[in-house]
């Protein structure tokens, strides 16, 4: 059957014309359409969304999804922790956005986006994930957004009832108590569970926590599996912590990528994914020759920017266009014979 | 013979070349900075009607093959292959919309409703057209390597033929259009042998999947239908092919056969370092127009503003009207032609030029140095020295009036 609408809708797919009545219908990408947007805090909100037909719902507790958004006619792709558990009964995913103060998207997602809204999905994946069963002790160490993957793993817990046999110990951090992400569900699980042990520390008022002192808050962490997510300096402290006790196979880490400001830099190592090569370039040396440069082997045509044969996705970081000077960010495809890398960055060639 | 010296030839200095690039890039910055949702939903609109015509089309063959139900069925599915191939097609595998950033709607993806690959299309169309635009011997779009075009080739007997290959071309330009990158003889050749075996195959299988279409499955669905035949949805799929052909043929051939559109000596510019701007001036005289509004501009894909689309090969398409304002006033700055004409005078002109080129140089009256298809810098040699400082559109003008 498959095959003879095939014949009849080539050089087309049969979803490309089922798309017309429903955009989830498409069989080339996973597509989903915003439910919902709830406000968490005063600048996040969780966005529900119900993903079309071919999602798997069997991610593991802890996962990012990228997601793609049309903004000023544009994708633009972002990852995001989910905050639910897998396999939910309404078939939605969950994921929390913090408005960052130079994040242009998230700002977009927290406050412009309208339920009805169909987005682009990427399957879930990461490494930062919670096993089943829990391990008998866990200590979750958050700040600010980093709470995201962790609020996948207790939601997952408190439904596999592995919550009250065990022994959780979480302290998060945020600025202030009102800052709290999912501050109400956090309170009501360590209300009725005996087992998890909630510590927030708002840091504007006692200031940050020093992992040096982490003894005082939680004398048995050395004992416990960690998981930890929040910003770069926390868990690089965390990372030497854990080293310097022996106990570093304890430790899970998540670090979200900040998204870099644009114009910074000019020029960077350049990293050919697929070709395992890397090769340092000026910000006036294309992409182009920079990896004919390195022995790649280099797709190109006109060598002016007029053909777009040479273009290749852009993995990492970001890359110039020397003609007018605009950057793009990772998750776009670049013309390499008139781009040039701002700052490090990995295409996929 | 065609232009060997393109300052010479354009009453330009280099400063003054230099100086026609920075305007006309600051065109397409002024474009790109405005890019945005409006263009998007755009091009979403066109897709989804081009497919809603398409269904129509079909559907109305399925449902009768009385005539007023054929042809309405057929016209209904020539139009959505002209718009598929024109609008849609031909500028998204030019990377116009590549800026989207959607997979979906990218150049490196489209795959389009006609026999040849798009992918070996982007290479002869994209690379050697578009850059090495009318230069002889490079582009192989001169005259599609069956037809004489200009005087600057060499007539040769199967040139008597010009005609009747100019028509054969047209019903079947899909079909040359697809044979054009595989270059057929190289197969002949062991060091080229294997990619050229290659681009067969993968010719095969496309054209296999387009005729399967459009010559089997098809006609076998409407067969199950009580209304319509397999013969009629047959003939109406062929009928609608080759509407098509002629349609995208004839705005092809407008584009740069017309009097008017100059050819170029591989001596032009130094093709290897040459600069922007004088790529831009190539571009600028090679190209002609079609003057047309907005219904047939969108039939033509665009292609009514040739001049602007090669300036900006891979700017959207609905912006090359608001771009052709600014390149008409940037031509009478330079004091540069802008060849535009009515559709059937221009398609017209093309046909003059391939009749009379299939016979030899001695009937002809005109040299390569000033004939309606080319020209080349000796045609100014007829005006007297002091006349010569003025620019290329005066100077043609001065050149007329004395003949």
């Amino acid at each position: 059957m498959t095959a003879i609408l095939r014949a009849l809708t080539t050089p087309l797919l049969p979803g490309d014309y089922l798309r017309l009545l429903n955009p989830l219908w498409s069989s080339r990408e996973l597509r989903g359409r915003v439910v919902a947007v709830q406000p968490e805090t005063r600048d996040s909100a969780t966005l529900v969304i119900k993903p079309g037909r071919r999602f798997r719902f069997d991610f593991v507790p802890g996962q990012y999804v990228g997601i793609g958004v049309r903004v000023d006619g544009r994708w633009r792709w972002r990852s995001y922790s989910l905050t639910c558990p897998p396999l939910s009964k309404d078939r939605t995913i969950t994921v929390t956005v913090k408005a960052m103060p130079e994040g242009f998207l998230s700002g977009h997602l927290v406050s412009g986006l309208r339920p009805g809204t169909v987005v682009r999905l990427a399957a879930p994946q990461g490494d930062f994930v919670m096993t089943d069963p829990a391990p008998p002790s866990v200590l979750f160490l958050t700040a600010g957004s980093g709470i995201t993957p962790v609020m996948s793993m207790l939601r997952t817990m408190a439904r596999r009832d592995q919550i009250d046999g065990g022994d959780i110990v979480h302290v998060h951090s945020a600025p202030t108590a009102a800052d709290v992400l999912f501050a109400g569900e956090l309170e009501r699980l360590a209300r009725e569970h005996a087992g998890y042990r909630l510590i927030v520390r708002a840091t504007r008022s006692q200031g940050r926590l020093d992992l040096a002192r982490l003894d005082e808050v939680v004398p048995d962490w050395r004992q416990r599996q960690t998981w930890a997510c929040g910003p770069a300096a926390m868990l690089r402290d965390a990372e030497a912590l854990w080293a310097r006790n022996g106990v570093a196979d304890r430790l899970h880490r998540e670090q979200f990528a900040a998204p870099r400001t644009a114009g910074s830099q000019l020029g960077g190592t350049v990293t050919f994914a697929a070709s395992g090569r890397s090769v340092a370039a000026d910000g006036a040396t294309t992409l182009l020759e920079a990896g004919e440069s390195a022995g790649v082997v280099m797709p190109f045509g006109c060598r002016i920017g007029i053909c777009h044969t040479c273009m290749v996705d852009l993995v990492d970081g970001r890359a110039r266009d020397l003609r007018s000077g605009v950057e793009y960010e990772a998750g776009n495809s670049v013309q390499t014979c008139v781009s040039a890398p701002s700052g490090d960055c990995v295409v996929d060639i | 013979m065609a232009i060997t010296d393109l300052e010479e030839f354009s009453h330009l200095t280099d400063a003054d070349i230099d100086n026609l690039a920075h305007e006309l890039d600051a065109i397409r910055r002024d474009v790109e900075d405005d890019l945005g949702e409006r263009d998007a939903r755009y091009i979403h609109r066109a897709i989804a009607a081009q497919r809603i015509l398409e269904i129509s089309g079909r559907l109305l063959l399925a449902f009768g093959s009385r005539r007023p139900a054929w042809w309405a069925g057929t016209l209904t599915l020539a139009l959505a292959k002209i718009v598929e191939n024109m609008e849609i097609g031909h500028n998204v595998m030019h990377g116009q919309w590549d800026w989207m950033n959607d997979p979906e709607i990218h150049s490196s993806t489209w795959e389009w409703d006609m026999a040849g690959v798009s992918k070996h299309w982007r290479i002869t169309h994209n690379v050697a057209h578009h850059k090495y635009t009318n230069v002889l011997g490079m582009d192989d779009d001169v005259g599609y390597g069956v037809l004489r075009v200009t005087r600057d080739e060499q007539w040769k007997p199967r040139n008597v033929l010009n005609v009747p290959l100019n028509l054969l071309l047209a019903f079947g330009f899909e079909w040359g259009i697809a044979l054009q990158h595989l270059e057929l003889r190289k197969i002949l050749k062991p060091q080229t042998r294997a990619a050229t075996v290659i681009r067969l195959r993968e010719l095969l299988t496309k054209s296999a999947r387009q005729v399967g279409k459009d010559y089997v499955a098809f006609p076998a669905l409407t067969a199950l239908s009580p209304r319509a035949g397999f013969t009629s949805t047959l003939k109406a799929d062929a009928v609608a092919n080759v509407i098509r052909n002629l349609w995208t043929n004839a705005v092809i051939f407008c584009g740069h056969f017309p009097d008017g559109a100059e050819k170029f000596a591989a001596t032009a510019t130094d093709l290897a370092t040459e600069s922007r701007g004088q790529w831009y001036l190539r571009q600028m005289l090679g190209s002609a127009n079609i003057d047309a509004g907005p219904v047939l501009a969108f039939l033509t894909g665009n292609l009514s503003y040739q001049i602007e689309h090669h300036l900006y090969p891979d700017l959207p398409s609905r912006r090359l009207a608001e771009i052709s304002v600014r390149v008409r006033a940037l031509c009478e700055k330079y004091d540069l032609p802008y060849t535009s004409g009515p559709l059937p005078v221009q398609y017209a002109k093309t046909w003059r030029t391939i009749a009379k080129l299939s016979l030899p140089d001695r009937f002809l009256r005109a040299t390569a140095d000033d004939a309606p298809e080319t020209r080349s810098e000796r045609m100014f040699d007829v005006l007297p020295p002091a006349a010569r400082r003025r620019g290329l559109k005066s100077a043609i003008a001065a050149v007329r009036r004395r003949v």
